[in-house]
């Protein structure tokens, strides 16, 4: 078919032109809304405000209040990461592997979309209402158990309770992603390693941990990115008392006018940074799983 | 086996505990506005409020302007793409990923600085521009997801032969692509629509930092001020995300119904 069209000269060539309009759009907007702004930023950390190349602003990050907010961030990230990961996994394994009834099967992986969409602001005040000072899980806590969890210092409000609402988002991300995965382990696999006389355990880390670990390590790459951009459920829920680094660039833009605009560049470099190779290592693991789970 | 079942009856009881209690807690909360008892007082003052009407409509007409704008970008790129420029194709991918490794918190900062008052483009200093400019970034937001299902929804009909039918009965390009390609894509269509609608309602990053009052801002002014409307706001958009969902999972169903049926 393309061949056809382009052995076809002259006279088809307006369909050519024709074509290329057909994705100029495309590029034009991509250009103007994405690649133009986010290389203004990237440009931007490297410039100071005559416009001369420097390194200052990326020094600027090694300020004790920036290191110590990305430091937080990273924290939470990794956190709800590897956290999303474990329990994502025992989900995923117990509806693929654990002959369960399908229904709950479809359900659940229904639920994780669902779930994993319902992040922001409404996801904040769900916990809120939860664990907050007169959440559901508060009160009865109290009353049924005598547990009063804001006297044993937990806080809503805090890196615990941001990393226990950050998981509502990152299990289900996991459950889906980790799911299909987990269905391509092969019955023959196990089966052939039962008659050589492995155990369970053995199976698990000789077979199935081998084939699953670059799904594995990959989802942990792009859980920790998805936490890292999370702004919206961290300000619904903390206000800007808990100082992460999406929250201190939302407040340096906000503020843009009395602060240090490059500093913002350079928070927002390192914060495209960090995603960027999260992703890339997402992908390329993704790249190598793709192998075996055929 | 009998052990292994008991294992993951648990993993997935805690697992519904963990996940089920904040939903019970928000409905259980959004219902305690008056205190003899149940009542949906919250309910009924947050949609009495003429704010949360204005901001919900604001939000619910800029979902959808944001899907047309994504089904005119993303449809014909990705019919082109497909038939005449398969060498795009890893570009074109790539270009459509980017909105979910650049964190939009980062792109929105871009867009300030890009096209503030003193730029060339100056489109945050009048109304008009902010919220073309806000429908610009929630379309940005809404690439990886319309594209992946336009994509995947274009692979499964042969867009060579229907190409070629549609143009020996004469019908140009325009006409192809909306009377022939859309009709046949169009549940994959209405799934990234469906998707980019329950991401837009409740954005807040984009709308607050451009400071347009959408449904977003207006549900964290609720946060940092009212005590029970906010779970009955967290209830409302809780179910718009179900219901979005679940006509994805609807829809396709029913086209896989009918690919069977053909």
């Amino acid at each position: 078919m393309t061949t056809s069209v382009a052995s076809l000269p002259a006279a088809f060539r307006p369909r050519q032109v024709l074509s290329w309009l057909g994705v100029a759009p495309f590029f034009l907007f991509a250009t103007l809304f994405l690649i133009l702004p986010t290389l203004n930023i990237v440009l931007g950390a490297f410039r100071n405000a005559e416009g001369q190349v420097t390194l200052d602003n990326l020094g600027k990050l090694l300020a004790p209040s920036i290191r110590s907010a990305f430091w937080i961030s990273i924290e939470l990230s990794l956190l709800t990461a590897v956290l999303g990961c474990l329990f994502g996994f025992l989900i995923a394994a117990a509806i693929t592997l654990g002959g369960l009834p399908r229904p709950l099967r479809s359900a659940i992986l229904t639920f994780s979309g669902v779930a994993s969409n319902f992040a922001g602001v409404p996801l904040a005040f769900a916990f809120i209402a939860t664990l907050g000072r007169l959440g559901l899980v508060t009160m009865l806590l109290r009353h049924w158990f005598g547990i009063n969890l804001y006297g044993a210092g937990f806080n809503i409000v805090s890196f615990l309770g941001l990393a226990l609402t950050y998981l509502y988002f990152q299990i289900p991300l996991m459950v889906l992603i980790i799911t299909p995965a987990l269905e391509g382990l092969r019955r023959e696999w196990r089966e052939a390693a039962e008659s050589l006389g492995a155990n369970g355990f053995q199976y698990w880390r000789l077979v199935a941990l081998p084939v699953l670990w670059p799904s594995l390590l990959g989802t942990l790459a792009l859980l920790f990115a998805n936490a890292f951009g999370a702004v919206a459920t961290a300000i619904a829920l903390t206000g800007s008392s808990l100082s992460i680094a999406p929250i201190v660039l939302f407040a340096q833009i906000r503020g843009d006018v009395l602060n240090d605009p490059h500093l913002g560049y350079a928070i927002a470099f390192a914060m495209i940074l960090l995603t960027a190779i999260a992703n890339a290592i997402y992908i390329l693991l993704r790249m190598r799983a793709e192998r075996w789970v055929k | 086996m009998t052990e292994r079942r008991l294992w993951s009856w648990l993993a997935v009881a805690l697992g519904g505990l963990y996940f089920l209690l904040p939903l019970v807690g928000m409905f259980d909360f959004s219902m305690r506005m008056q205190r003899d008892g149940y009542s949906f007082e919250a309910y009924r003052v947050v949609l009495a409020d003429p704010q949360f009407q204005q901001t919900f409509g604001y939000s619910v007409v800029l979902a959808l302007l944001t899907i047309a704008l994504g089904i005119l970008i993303v449809v014909p790129t990705a019919y082109f793409v497909r038939l005449r420029f398969p060498g795009l194709r890893p570009i074109v991918e790539f270009l459509t990923l980017l909105p979910l490794v650049i964190p939009p918190i980062v792109i929105v900062f871009g867009y300030i600085r890009i096209y503030n008052t003193s730029s060339v483009l100056p489109l945050t200093g009048s109304w008009w521009g902010t919220n073309l400019l806000l429908l610009f970034g929630y379309a940005t937001l809404s690439l990886p997801y319309m594209y992946r299902s336009v994509d995947t929804g274009l692979r499964t009909i042969d867009i060579g032969s229907l190409t070629e039918a549609a143009q020996s009965l004469g019908a140009g390009w325009a006409r192809i692509l909306a009377v022939v390609i859309l009709p046949n894509v169009f549940v994959s269509v209405l799934s990234g629509a469906f998707l980019t609608f329950a991401i837009v309602i409740g954005e807040y990053v984009f709308a607050a930092l451009l400071n347009v009052g959408s449904f977003g801002p207006y549900m964290v002014w609720m946060g940092g001020n009212r005590a029970y409307e906010p779970s009955a706001l967290a209830v409302v958009a809780f179910a718009i995300t179900w219901a979005c969902m679940g006509l994805i999972q609807l829809f396709t169903r029913f086209s896989k119904f009918s690919t069977v049926r053909r």
